[in-house]
């Protein structure tokens, strides 16, 4: 990473307003680490530097005009998951069933945070329509983890997770619905939320399981993370499941942290989050993190959430359903690839099979078998069901016991790439501790709390109740600057894998 | 008695489409405008664009408690948006959204009048979804093409219980569904554009048999003069079959037109599923006593009502009760011209045969009659008070139509006031028999039949102006001096 | 609940998705591996417990009956396979 790619979000800020550099220096040297580290990582589907260099253009005016008064993202680059519809940039969800979809509109999260000075630099690589693990279901190739390129990124949001993490862009935004922004930030060594359900409006995600969706932000460091949290959140009307609570300062939740540390929170820490077959490294960071927490003043408490295990199960259920009900407007006629047949029938069945990989087909037959005639009470109902068990356990901890829940993200740290392919079952066991969050329409951060032997990063994650996002926030502060665990100076190491 | 001589009754019940006239779309903010450019009417929303989300139109809401409430329906308290699934192109997301296990109305009924007296019939529910699009042939080509802007139209599915046996019942509980939504002003009820649709349930079994026959659903009935007629030929048929011995099968048949007949729909290569679950985009919908209460006070008077008070406030009868409350504005045409000068029962005369009969023939309805109903209401008054006859009255009101003058001024332009003057009519009888020596020589040999013929003679005379009345007595007087 | 070979065609044509041979041999193998990993949901006794479909409990949303411009010409076809001035163009609905 050159210097100006590696600089926190504050440093750019300032640097911007004392006219050290421009905006528009910013984004060439964000565009270059791009064109010369994409080959490899394969992050970014769409690198949109003409659009991103007139956008700086026109933040470095702005930053004339209006200096201190400027909105807060003026002219810093952001990378935008191509699960988000972006006016007038293609919009592909990694499907070949969108490849060349061009949005007349424009996603609610992308326009808020362009109004507050965002330049948008590309669109990031996922799993294709979000579905999976490890980023190597997407039709554009698998994204390669930074850390080591034999490995993945995680998933689904791998691309936005490794260009923040490789110094492509200081700030991403993903979308969550079991754990896709949360793993790949444990799995890449930044950070990463999911909001609470309702917090950032849907409207522009394109829907995958509509009831667990989130948009939520990547960055290096906490306070990052916060500013573009701070640019996205709030209700909106065109999303009729986004919540009109009002947004707390988040930059003030982090200063409070700071000044208070963690004295009188009290950290719940669930032992069904600890469990046989999770990689030794992960639990061991996990554990000496809570002993961090300790230290700055936090009180651990045993907490159980009883259900956990049946999260899985209940999120392959809801997931795909809703999934393969989403699903069903990819049928050639509107937009999208055709595959031509003489007969209706025969088009939506070619135009379907041509157009999208096999974890979207594999999802869409489990969902239509779910909801199907007569099966409906079995597998949707029965989950959903469960679905209120599961949130009954989390409010029954926050009722009783606990301000905020301290959890590993991932079993395991970045797997090699192939390594689980060929078993779709096994792959969804990654999201063991993040998915039933979703679940819960809870919010969950991702900090990076230690590295296994080979130096991958680990996760810690923040578990909070409804819209308290400000108390992960703070948290998530408080225990990164005072981690004996580096990522500055790990990223460091990073890059000079990737120096150019 | 064997099984050819039981009588057989017919069980049916309707299921009916109602589009709903609010400005813009249930989910999304284009407009529900009819017969614009093809796709015109549409945005991110309509067209299904991926990551776009439905959010309610809460108009739609309201007119749907306004059906309830005018139904006798419960309104529920929780109603839920479901997601329905086929693919169809003409369904942009691959779903329609629809209410299935919680609808917003359950339980209702209303009240239809007979030939042979009054029915109750029950309604099962209300619930809102969205209209599909317009999918057409194009001639000579292997392709159809997709017009979108119908998509996402606001619609109410009304369903009856099967408590009809006759297709006069059905005919009879359409045309108050259509004059309720009208009186409603919640839909223009029009049959013949699509704005109401129905599709029919219909069975047939033995009379005094406890159980329903196959049911048999009728679909494609898209105007109301055919109602009656295509349930009419499905009972004929199932009755025939019933006789046969013949089984009905469970199917769906479209009723075809122009050629009179009901017939199988190609049955489809497996059965439908549609996959119903709760749609995540929107959320509960929940009505509270309150919200109930302001729509209720909104509510105007129902034609029932209506009719109901006409008999008993102006005394009329079944026939013009009936005539003058069809539709909600001639009702309150009526209401307006009688509160000028009452003749309650002249003016229902005169609505039901000289207005109607002029704006048919015109083509008009009574929103753009040029006859204010105050106009209408002097013009009667004005026979009434014997300044005109109801014969001038007559010329006078096509003077009115094609004018809207007032009648007054009307009768006093063209100097058509009733002569009353005795005098002055006398003269004028005078002057007849003058004019008619024969006549009047007959007449007094005892050919009575020659008074009318002075009647005629000296109405002529007075271009029709002369008091009948007063003319009778004089001539009479002077033809027996 | 095991899925038959039939199962499997009859999901794949309510899902229309045309399945190769070798993707319909991995999906009847894997779907019946799924189904039977969340089959274990069937032992949990959920009797009296409410189903949750959304779930912050927020009800309610609406917007006012206004009109707001609709999509150009342009922005309709420009991502249409096939468009003319009387719609989209698909294979004939029979």
């Amino acid at each position: 990473m050159n210097e100006l790619t590696s600089l926190s979000v504050a440093e750019m800020r300032s640097g911007l307003l004392s006219k050290q550099f421009s905006c528009v220096e910013l984004v060439d040297a964000h565009l270059s680490r791009i064109e010369a580290t994409n080959e490899v990582l394969n992050s970014f589907i769409t690198i949109s530097s003409e659009l991103a260099r007139s956008a700086a253009q026109n933040a470095d005016s702005v930053i004339a005009q209006s200096g201190e008064e400027s909105p807060p993202l003026t002219g810093i680059p952001v990378a935008v998951k191509d699960m988000l519809v972006t006016e007038g940039i293609e919009t592909t969800c990694a499907s070949q069933i969108l490849k060349g979809f061009i949005p007349p509109y424009q996603c609610t999260a992308v326009s808020r945070m362009c109004k507050r000075g965002a330049v948008i630099v590309g669109k990031t690589n996922l799993d294709e329509f979000a579905m999976g693990a490890s980023n190597e279901n997407s039709s554009f190739g698998p994204v390669r983890n930074p850390w080591d390129t034999k490995r993945v990124p995680g998933g689904s949001s791998g691309g936005s997770a490794a260009a923040v993490s490789a110094g492509q862009a200081p700030l991403a935004l993903g979308t969550d619905t079991g754990g896709s922004i949360r793993q790949p930030a444990s799995l890449t060594g930044i950070v990463g939320l999911k909001p609470t359900y309702g917090r950032v409006s849907r409207f522009g995600a394109v829907a995958f399981a509509s009831s667990l969706d989130q948009i939520g932000p990547f960055a290096r460091s906490v306070e990052d993370l916060a500013v573009l949290l701070q640019a996205i959140a709030g209700k909106d009307e065109r999303d009729s499941t986004s919540v009109d609570e009002p947004v707390p300062n988040y930059s003030e939740a982090i200063a409070k942290g700071e000044n208070e540390a963690l004295s009188k929170l009290r950290v719940g820490v669930p032992k069904e989050y600890f469990i046989d077959g999770m990689d030794p490294a992960v639990e061991d960071s996990v554990r000496k993190s809570l002993g961090v927490l300790e230290k700055l003043g936090a009180t651990l408490v045993d907490v159980s959430l009883p259900h956990t295990e049946l999260a899985i199960p209940t999120y392959y259920i809801l997931n795909p359903a809703e999934a393969s009900s989403n699903l069903a407007r990819y049928d050639g006629v509107r937009y999208g690839l055709r595959e031509p047949a003489d007969s209706l029938q025969e088009m939506y069945a070619r135009t379907r099979a041509k157009g999208f990989g096999p974890e979207v087909k594999r999802r869409i037959m489990i969902g239509t078998y779910v909801l199907s005639a007569g099966y409906y009470d079995a597998y949707y109902l029965k989950a959903q069901q469960i679905r209120t068990l599961i949130i009954n356990d989390f409010k029954a901890a926050f009722a009783n016991d606990c301000d905020v829940i301290a959890a590993p993200v991932s079993p395991s740290t970045a797997f090699a790439i192939g390594e689980k392919a060929d078993s779709p079952l096994q792959m969804y066991l990654a999201d063991v501790f993040t998915c039933p969050i979703n679940l819960a329409g809870l919010p969950g951060m991702s900090v990076p709390c230690g590295s296994d032997a080979d130096g991958l990063p680990i996760g810690l994650q923040f578990i909070g109740k409804p819209f308290d996002e400000s108390t992960l926030l703070r948290c998530g502060h408080a225990f990164f600057k005072q981690s004996s665990f580096d990522i500055r100076s790990m990223a460091r190491k990073q890059a000079t894998e990737f120096a150019i | 008695m064997s099984a050819n001589e039981k009588a057989i009754e017919a069980v049916i019940g309707l299921e009916v489409h109602c589009q709903l006239s609010t400005d813009s779309k249930i989910f999304a903010t284009s407009s529900t405008a009819a017969g614009e450019v093809p796709n015109s009417l549409t945005d991110p929303v309509t067209l299904g664009l991926p990551g776009c989300l439905p959010v309610l139109n809460k108009k739609v809401v309201e007119y749907a408690i306004k059906l309830g409430l005018a139904t006798h329906c419960s309104i529920q308290r929780e109603s839920i948006f479901a997601r329905k699934h086929y693919l169809y192109p003409d369904l942009p997301k691959g779903y329609q959204i629809s209410q299935y296990e919680k609808p917003i109305c359950l339980g209702g009924n209303i009240t239809v009048r007979l030939k042979e007296g009054i029915k109750n019939i029950g309604i099962t529910r209300i619930h809102l979804e969205e209209d599909a699009g317009k999918s057409s042939h194009v001639d000579g080509e292997a392709v159809s093409v997709v017009d979108l802007n119908r998509a996402g139209v606001p619609l109410v599915e009304i369903v009856s219980e099967p408590d009809m046996r006759t297709s006069e019942e059905a005919g009879a509980y359409m045309r108050l569904l259509r004059q309720t939504v009208r009186y409603l002003d919640i839909s223009d009820g029009n049959m013949e554009e699509g704005s109401l649709r129905c599709d029919a349930n219909v069975s047939v079994r033995y009379e005094g048999s406890e159980k329903f026959g196959t049911k048999v659903e009728v679909k494609n009935i898209n105007s109301f003069r055919f109602v009656e007629k295509a349930i009419d030929y499905e009972i004929e048929r199932q009755s025939a079959m019933l006789r046969n011995g013949e089984e009905i099968i469970q199917e769906t048949r479209l009723w075809d037109e122009a050629k009179g007949k009901t017939r199988s729909m190609r049955s489809k290569e497996f059965a439908e599923d549609y996959r119903y679950f709760p749609d995540p985009d929107l959320l509960p919908l929940i009505v509270d006593n309150d919200w109930i209460d302001s729509v209720k006070n909104t509510l105007p008077e129902l034609p029932d009502q209506v009719y109901q008070r006409f008999k008993s406030m102006y005394g009329l009868d079944d026939y013009n009760a009936d005539v003058l409350t069809q539709e909600s504005l001639v009702a309150r045409y009526y209401d307006q011209a009688v509160s000028v000068h009452g003749n309650a029962g002249a003016l229902a005369n005169w609505i039901g045969t000289e207005l109607f009969g002029r704006l048919n023939k015109e083509g008009m309805t009574i929103e753009n009659c040029p006859v204010s109903p105050e106009n209408l209401a002097d013009l009667v008054h004005l026979i009434g008070q014997n300044v005109i006859s109801g014969k001038i009255a007559k010329k006078v009101f096509d003077e009115m139509f094609s004018s809207g003058a007032r009648p007054a001024a009307i009768i006093e332009q063209q100097g058509l006031q009733q002569i009353t003057d005795e005098s002055a009519i006398m003269a004028i009888v005078q002057q007849v028999l003058d004019a008619n020596p024969q006549q009047l020589e007959a007449y007094r040999s005892g050919k009575d039949k020659m008074f009318g013929f002075f009647v005629g003679q000296i109405m002529k005379l007075s271009e029709g102006k002369a008091n009948p009345q007063i003319v009778n007595t004089l001539l009479k007087q002077k033809l027996d001096e | 609940m095991a899925l038959s070979k039939e199962d499997i065609e009859h999901i794949a044509k309510l899902a229309a998705l045309e399945l190769s041979p070798d993707e319909f041999n991995a999906a009847f193998q894997e779907l019946n591996d799924i189904l039977n990993y969340i089959d274990q949901l069937q032992a949990v006794d959920t009797r009296g417990v409410v189903a949750t479909s959304h779930v912050h409990g927020v009800v309610n949303a609406f917007r006012d009956d206004v009109i707001r411009p609709s999509f150009s010409k342009e922005q309709v076809t420009k991502n249409a396979p096939s468009i003319d001035e009387r719609g989209f163009r698909v294979p004939k609905v029979i």
